[in-house]
């Protein structure tokens, strides 16, 4: 038996050859064994070419493959879809758009060391009131902001720290590059990105369709700047409590700048005072004064009652109850048509309404757009304020713009109306492809004609003078209101305002400034009224936007440019045509 | 290490000297790399369940000790005991088998679990070392011309077992039943005639199983064309794989766990890919080899056939399941509810391997020759 054992220790060729003569029951157990030791090298075979078919894939999928296949998808690489929509101007510079920020909250609760982890945090958030954080972290509540919108570095900062119990939530920041330029156009968001002002508040459903089409404004930024540069000046220059303008396309009706100061920055509308808040252009409604004289004559003249050569006498106040009107350069004369408007009689004015009627001066009014909230993109819109019931008293007020108060807008737009050839286009914000809608008709092709002339004398000879920038052909009308205070008007509360239109003979551009309260200084000789304050306002906002927008400049004295601007004897009597 | 004369003769001074010492330390560390890779990968999907994170981390280690120790001692038994466990294993297991069938609690679509003091246990885990050590006692003894209808019982065996594995369902353990059973049968001298009718049988059986057990059918066309289904589970382990590259991603860093259902069960490998690397990857791929082949090895110098076909089936069983769970995590294979021993989480598998490995070792051991054979 023991000679038996030791068989199995042979190599195979040896326990084979043995087999071959050992007895029955012994050589079928060796042969089973035998051929199960054939068996097992069979399965080694199979078996280590399975793992060398694994071994070859892992290769493959591991290494080679890798390069040839997108790797996957690691939750921040993919480009996160823009909250908002962008906001740019009408040249696509960007006025609104979306930051990536983190903003760090605390699970109080898994704060192992609220003392520590505080005094770790201010290190890296230097701002933060150390102990208002370590309130906050041993307060014990699952969920506390410790600080929104952090930069890039403090992230990385806390990040750095590694205090279990802090995190991130990864939001997107509305952010305006162009900080305070054009506040109150594009508005602002809250915390959570709601618009809450502006054009971020009236199109916030466009805004958060999730398209992420960019929204194309009507502004210029550069129009946009000038604007704003020459208001801010000018508010310095005349100690001014604010000022706002706007600049109008006269054929088109779109706003191209905006600005109502003081204004604010977007970026932390929070921290500013509602007086920066105030749209003073499309919220504030305002007797503007003599600007409206504008409309007035237009009336007279296009009603066919008055015409330019007809005279008014203006050498007496006009009292009717207990009303005075009163001339501020009194010329205590007869005055004819144009003389009205270049010396802004109110008592010529008055009776040149008179003429007209109650019924038409309201039903024309109404066709410009006074008596209506003017139709602009933004929430912030002032309703004018009209005379109720509008009688014969109302009729002479209105008539020099006392008693109907009207946003700066609705005045720009509806100034656009009458010298564009005389057809109003709502004011509009959005920028729109394709043709231009119609308009509606309000005065004839001739009255805008004669009125540009008429805009023209007065800077070129009246109270506008100052507004004259050389060969820019500038036309345009002063206005210089009391503010209401107290009991009655305020002689020395002034809105002095100025509405500039050029070039006059083909006029484009529509420019409304308002200065709230200026007061003269030695350079205007201690006067406030709008000749002296608003127009050379507007003559420097010119002067900066002309070459921004191409306008060529002109010689006035061109024979061609005389004739277009003339106001003749035929119209208006000899006084005139010696100009 | 152990410092044990040669001339010790106590159970475990015999042990340490005719045990595989280099099987032992690739089971070692299997085991090793299976800890590791369970903290790696059980806390993102504990956590996923709202779990406690070290969910199942902790439960595993409570296994592993008592799972080691009984594979230690398993290994120290002679051959007729290893029968005997296997024998009185298979009678005491089989019925729990039946059981999960009548009143186990159904878990996503199958039975295949009993509860048990707090604890699930997968019966079929058990039933297979013992059924395997069984059916290897029967070939040999219809071989070894003893008086018993042993090729009969081993297939009346087989039936029962795959039988009762498909009432489940568990058609991949029930594949693996078969395919190991196959293995012993073949090893047992099968004649190529037979072996090439077994290949035909099982291919007509997978055909018929392709054609009336729609979710067997769901499988294979999912492998065959990726765009028919839905392959989320698979694209995501390939991923994973990819994004571990040479070295990994490193401990801890891995992305694919925090998605994939089954990260610290069927899809762990993916996991040790992501975060370990090819490097650590090949290396479990040779201890698993190493295993097999090496058991393989040894088996052939084997005198006793009765220890050739446990033995044998034990590592075929060991290496196949293996093969197919990392060919599942690879796309090589169709998707197959399949564990990794010794590194899944599973405290039932873990068992079962340690029972069957604790087997291979004992009947593995150098012995001395036998003196008498009846």
């Amino acid at each position: 038996m023991s000679r038996r054992e030791n068989d199995f220790e042979l190599p195979l060729f040896e326990l084979r050859a043995r087999s071959e003569t050992a007895d029955g029951s012994t050589r079928s157990e060796v042969r089973w064994l035998l051929t199960g030791r054939g068996r097992l090298q069979i399965m080694s075979v199979l078996f280590a070419a399975l793992f060398l078919v694994i071994g070859g894939r892992l290769v493959h999928v591991m290494l080679l493959r890798q390069a040839a296949e997108p790797a996957v998808a690691t939750g921040q690489a993919e480009p996160r879809a823009s909250e908002r929509a962008d906001l740019v101007d009408r040249n696509g510079i960007l006025l609104a758009t979306n930051l990536a920020s983190a903003s760090l909250h605390a699970d109080a609760q898994a704060i192992d060391d609220p003392v520590g982890a505080a005094r770790a945090l201010v290190r890296v958030l230097p701002d933060l009131d150390e102990d208002a954080v370590r309130r906050k972290l041993a307060s014990n509540k699952r969920f506390v902001w410790i600080k929104r919108n952090l930069t890039p570095r403090e992230l990385h900062g806390v990040n750095v720290l590694g205090i279990p119990g802090l995190g991130f939530e990864h939001r997107q920041r509305r952010v305006y590059p162009l900080g305070s330029l054009a506040a109150h156009v594009t508005g602002y968001v809250d915390v959570d990105n709601n618009g809450i002002a502006g054009i971020e508040k009236s199109r916030d459903d466009l805004l958060t369709q999730g398209r992420d089409e960019t929204l194309r404004l009507t502004l210029d930024a550069r129009l946009q700047h000038a604007l704003r540069d020459e208001l801010l000046a000018a508010m310095e220059r005349f100690r001014a409590k604010g000022a706002g303008g706007v600049v109008l396309d006269a054929l088109s009706g779109e706003v191209l700048a905006l600005s109502s100061l003081p204004d604010f920055d977007p970026n932390r509308a929070g921290e500013a005072s509602q007086l920066a808040l105030f749209n003073q252009v499309t919220l504030g409604v305002y007797e503007l004064g003599s600007v409206f004289k504008i409309f007035n004559t237009a009336m007279g003249l296009d009603s066919g009652v008055v015409k330019l050569r007809d005279r008014y006498d203006a050498t007496r106040p006009i009292r009717v109850a207990r009303f005075t009107i009163r001339d501020d350069h009194p010329k205590r004369r007869w005055l004819s048509v144009p003389e009205i408007f270049k010396y802004s009689s109110n008592i010529g004015s008055a009776k040149l309404a008179l003429d007209v009627g109650t019924a038409g001066q309201r039903d024309f009014m109404d066709r410009l757009g006074m008596l209506r909230a003017a139709p602009i993109e933004l929430p912030e819109v002032g309703t004018p304020l009209s005379p109720e019931p509008w009688r014969e008293i109302n009729t002479m007020t209105v008539a020099f713009g006392h008693g109907l108060a009207v946003s700066p807008l609705q005045v720009a737009s509806g100034v656009a109306a009458i010298i564009n050839g005389g057809v109003l286009h709502p004011p509009t914000l959005i920028r729109r492809d394709g043709p231009r809608p119609e308009g509606t008709r309000v005065v004839s092709a001739r009255t805008s004609e004669i009125m540009r002339r008429l805009m023209r004398l007065v800077v070129r000879d009246g109270t506008g003078k100052q507004a004259s920038i050389p060969g820019y052909l500038i036309g345009g009308k002063t206005g210089t209101a009391e503010k209401v205070g107290g009991r009655g008007y305020n002689r020395r509360a002034l809105l002095s305002s100025f509405v500039a239109v050029f070039p006059m003979t083909a006029p484009r551009y529509v420019v409304f400034v308002l200065l709230d309260e200026p007061r003269g200084n030695d350079a205007t000789h201690g006067f406030a009224s709008a000749g002296w304050t608003a127009a050379p306002t507007a003559g420097r906002i010119i002067a900066r936007m002309a070459p921004i927008v191409g306008i060529p400049v002109l010689d006035e004295e061109d024979r061609q440019i005389r004739r277009a601007m003339h106001i003749g004897p035929k119209d208006g009597g000899t006084r005139l045509a010696s100009y | 290490m152990l410092t044990l004369a040669r001339t010790d003769t106590s159970i475990v001074g015999r042990w340490w000297w005719t045990v595989d010492r280099w099987m032992l330390l690739a089971i070692g560390l299997l085991i090793t790399l299976g800890a590791v890779l369970t903290l790696a990968a059980s806390p993102a999907v504990a956590e996923r369940l709202d779990l406690w994170s070290y969910h199942f981390v902790t439960r595993q280690f409570v296994f592993l000790g008592p799972a080691i120790a009984l594979m230690l001692a398993i290994s120290m038994v002679d051959t007729v005991t290893v029968r005997r466990i296997a024998t009185c294993g298979l009678l005491a297991s089989l019925p729990l088998l039946a059981l999960t069938v009548v009143i186990g609690p159904e878990i996503n679509g199958a039975h295949r679990w009993l509860q048990v003091a707090g604890f699930s246990l997968q019966p079929s885990e058990f039933v297979k070392p013992f059924f395997i050590v069984v059916t290897a006692w029967m070939l040999s003894a219809e071989k070894g011309n003893q008086p018993i209808p042993g090729n009969a019982i081993a297939g009346a065996l087989a039936l029962l077992v795959s039988g009762l594995l498909l009432a489940q369902p568990d058609i991949g353990m029930a594949l693996v039943v078969v395919a190991v059973w196959s293995a012993q049968v073949f090893m047992a001298g099968l004649p190529f005639i037979w072996v090439g009718a077994l290949i035909a049988i099982a291919a007509v059986a997978g055909v018929l199983l392709y054609n009336h057990v729609p979710h067997f059918t769901s499988r294979i066309d999912r492998f065959l064309d990726p765009a028919a289904g839905d392959t989320y589970q698979i694209e995501t382990a390939l991923e994973a794989f990819a994004n571990g590259g040479l070295m990994g991603r490193g401990p801890g860093e891995g992305i694919g766990k925090r998605v994939l259902p089954d990260a610290h069960t069927d899809f762990i490998f993916a996991v040790a890919g992501e975060e370990f690397g090819l490097v650590v990857c090949i290396a479990v791929v040779c201890l698993f080899a190493f295993v097999t082949l090496r058991g393989y090895r040894r088996l052939m110098g084997e005198d006793s056939l009765f220890i050739m076909l446990a033995a044998g089936g034990l590592l075929t069983q060991f290496g196949l399941q293996a093969a197919i769970n990392m060919g599942v995590n690879l796309r090589l294979l169709p998707t197959k509810g399949m564990t990794l021993p010794f590194i899944s989480y599973g405290g039932s598998s873990l068992l079962g391997l340690a029972i069957g490995m604790g087997m291979v070792i004992a009947l593995t051991r150098r012995r001395p020759r036998r003196e008498i054979r009846g």
